[in-house]
């Protein structure tokens, strides 16, 4: 499959430049949210109950919060959640998804209608409450929040991978694939697979942002990590009491949530304007 | 055209009967006993056991299941458990200060966001084009939560112009207070699927405008205002229709959030509350109820893309 990447890459213009400053930024990003618990400055759940509410100065760039705490060490080590709810919520979609939108493809008829039908019972309420109501009853986690959010974007990806295998599945390599004999899954995962990449991608791109803001949706509402995490959302939902006394606590991981959301996002709408000019301006939740 | 919208019906009521089944296994199903849930960690065995007995927990899930089932149909939504009073008033009341909530939204969206969006189309690669960009990115990228905490530092702690959260009845603030609750949740609540709305409906309205019967309009000498009115536009408008469906769920979605920021005391709030104190007679009604919604939107939306698509409409293609 990394041949029809490779073709893919090759035969296209050089990618467009905000997706690279896009790209950069999040890589930046990634690597600053890896070595996070090393470069801290401070332990950011250690109290400090002199130092509470100082605003930022050169020992505390973001101030500190109720607790004491370091709010600039907090959000570094927090960032982990965010890529962990971003990527890992989009591989779970990915995992589930593509597979579904494959068999709904290559038997059409009966499993097709299941499937499908299946799916549209997630998509029938809104993403933020299907979330609510999976992680309602079970005490909450940051991985519970990361499955929710991947199983709440299956069906897009598993409608997407559909479309895409359908088209591809009236070419005539299938065919020739058929004439020889081959099982499903071969023709699946060796013809159809490798040629169906690219939208999807293009979708898996863009979703990591939906998933992003989805699950530190959740996680501002409570149904998260727990305290004294420093996941971004819970941050934010907590620094809401002493918004007017000290708003550095909700604008240090606000801010840091928006630049890594918006640079994803310039990222991912420079891949697909790059990869499939076609789809520009589609999509979204 | 008739056949069309009972088929959309159908499947309508047959995916939010479906949604029952799912709601009611996910609650009573999944990992975290009903009971537990209810009593907290602290509970003994025999308050859990009675608890089990009142609440009719010892009965096969299916048993449970019709009759809860039952009772919905007959209009009974059960009683919560926190509040210990019929959940169906509930509801109802915190549903309209919701739909206050989101009906003003509604329009903003669906006006602000198609006007922004010819503009924008209209105006292409100009400056106003280029702001509205950016200021899309802006408001589709980062999560309202953040922008109704920056609304509230700024237009309520540091000006003073507004009230920061909460809800003042219309019949004991009068409109001025009523409406200065309101604005900022609105505002909040509108911003990101307004920015959402514009950035389709500029994309639509530029495939329109580079169509050949555009062209031939032009060629014909058609005035400009003429050849957007008539020709671009009811075509361009036409994906419109889908998107302002999915905003609704979106809108929807957003509503939780932007109530519990604002402590604004409407359907959204009252399901977070329901999942925090465990009362799940609550949160399975809310559930319902915003899922029938949301099908109702969907409905409507499908219905009024059937009667604006000719090809629907003539029935042709009832897809």
């Amino acid at each position: 499959m990394s041949d029809a990447i490779a073709a893919v890459l090759t035969r296209r213009a050089p990618p467009p430049r905000a997706m690279l400053i896009g790209g950069a930024i999040v890589l930046a990003l990634a690597i600053l949210a890896m070595l996070g618990p090393w470069i801290a400055p401070y332990d950011p759940t250690a109290f400090a109950v002199r130092l509470r509410f100082s605003p930022p100065v050169a020992a505390h760039p973001f101030g500190t919060d109720e607790f004491g705490r370091d709010v600039f060490s907090r959000v570094l080590v927090g960032a982990r959640f965010s890529f962990a709810m971003g990527f890992g919520a989009t591989t779970i979609s990915l995992l589930l998804g593509v597979p579904l939108g494959l068999l709904a493809a290559f038997h059409r008829g009966f499993v097709d209608e299941i499937i499908m039908r299946l799916l549209d019972l997630l998509i029938s309420l809104p993403p933020i409450l299907l979330g609510l109501l999976i992680l309602a009853v079970t005490p909450p986690s940051l991985w519970k929040t990361i499955v929710t959010v991947g199983i709440v974007y299956v069906p897009i990806l598993a409608r997407l991978t559909r479309s895409v295998a359908l088209g591809l599945l009236e070419e005539d390599f299938v065919t020739a694939a058929h004439a020889r004999a081959e099982g499903a899954v071969s023709i699946l995962l060796r013809e159809i697979l490798p040629n169906a990449w690219p939208p999807i991608i293009v979708e898996c791109g863009l979703r990591i942002t939906f998933a992003i803001l989805l699950g530190s949706s959740l996680s501002f509402l409570g149904l998260g990590p727990q305290p004294p995490s420093s996941e971004w959302g819970l941050m934010i939902s907590e620094s809401r009491e002493f918004i007017s006394q000290a708003p550095w606590i909700g604008l240090a991981p606000g801010l840091s949530l928006g630049v890594l959301l918006v640079s994803i996002n310039v990222f991912g709408e420079g891949l697909r304007e790059w990869l499939d000019p076609r789809l520009a301006g589609r999509g979204h939740g | 055209m008739v056949g069309f919208i009972l088929r959309r019906l159908l499947a309508a009521v047959g995916v939010l009967w479906a949604m029952t089944v799912v709601i009611f296994a996910i609650v009573h199903i999944l990992p975290g006993n009903v009971a537990y849930a209810i009593l907290g960690e602290y509970a003994t065995p025999s308050a859990i056991a009675a608890l089990e007995a009142k609440l009719g927990l010892n009965d096969p899930l299916p048993v449970q299941y019709w009759h809860w089932f039952r009772a919905l149909l007959h209009g009974d939504f059960g009683r919560s458990l926190v509040m210990e009073r019929p959940v169906a008033p509930v509801i109802l009341e915190a549903l309209q200060r919701s739909a206050v909530l989101a009906g003003f939204s509604f329009v903003l969206v669906a006006s602000g966001g198609i006007l922004l969006g010819i503009y924008a189309a209209t105006h292409r690669g100009q400056i106003a084009d280029r702001a509205l960009m950016v200021g899309q990115f802006l408001f589709i990228a980062v999560p309202d939560f953040f922008w109704s905490i920056l609304a509230i530092l700024l237009f309520a702690s540091w000006m003073n112009w507004l009230p920061a959260t909460g809800y003042a009845p219309l019949g004991e603030a009068g409109v001025l207070g009523w409406a200065a609750h309101l604005v900022l949740p609105v505002a909040v609540l509108s911003a990101g699927l307004v920015a959402h709305v514009c950035r389709l409906t500029r994309s639509s309205m530029l495939e329109v405008l580079e169509s050949r019967y555009i062209l031939a309009a032009r060629a014909k000498g058609l005035p400009e205002r003429l050849v957007l009115h008539r020709h671009a536009l009811p075509n361009a408008l036409l994906p419109t229709i889908t998107i302002l469906a999915i905003d609704a769920g979106l809108l929807i979605g957003g509503v939780v959030v932007v109530e519990t920021v604002f402590a604004y005391p409407g359907l959204g709030r009252l399901l977070v509350f329901a999942i925090e104190h465990h009362d799940l007679p609550l949160l399975q009604a809310g559930m319902i109820v915003l899922t029938a919604i949301y099908a109702l939107a969907n409905l409507v939306a499908d219905v009024c893309y059937g009667l604006l698509n000719p090809r629907i409409r003539h029935g042709r293609s009832a897809a």
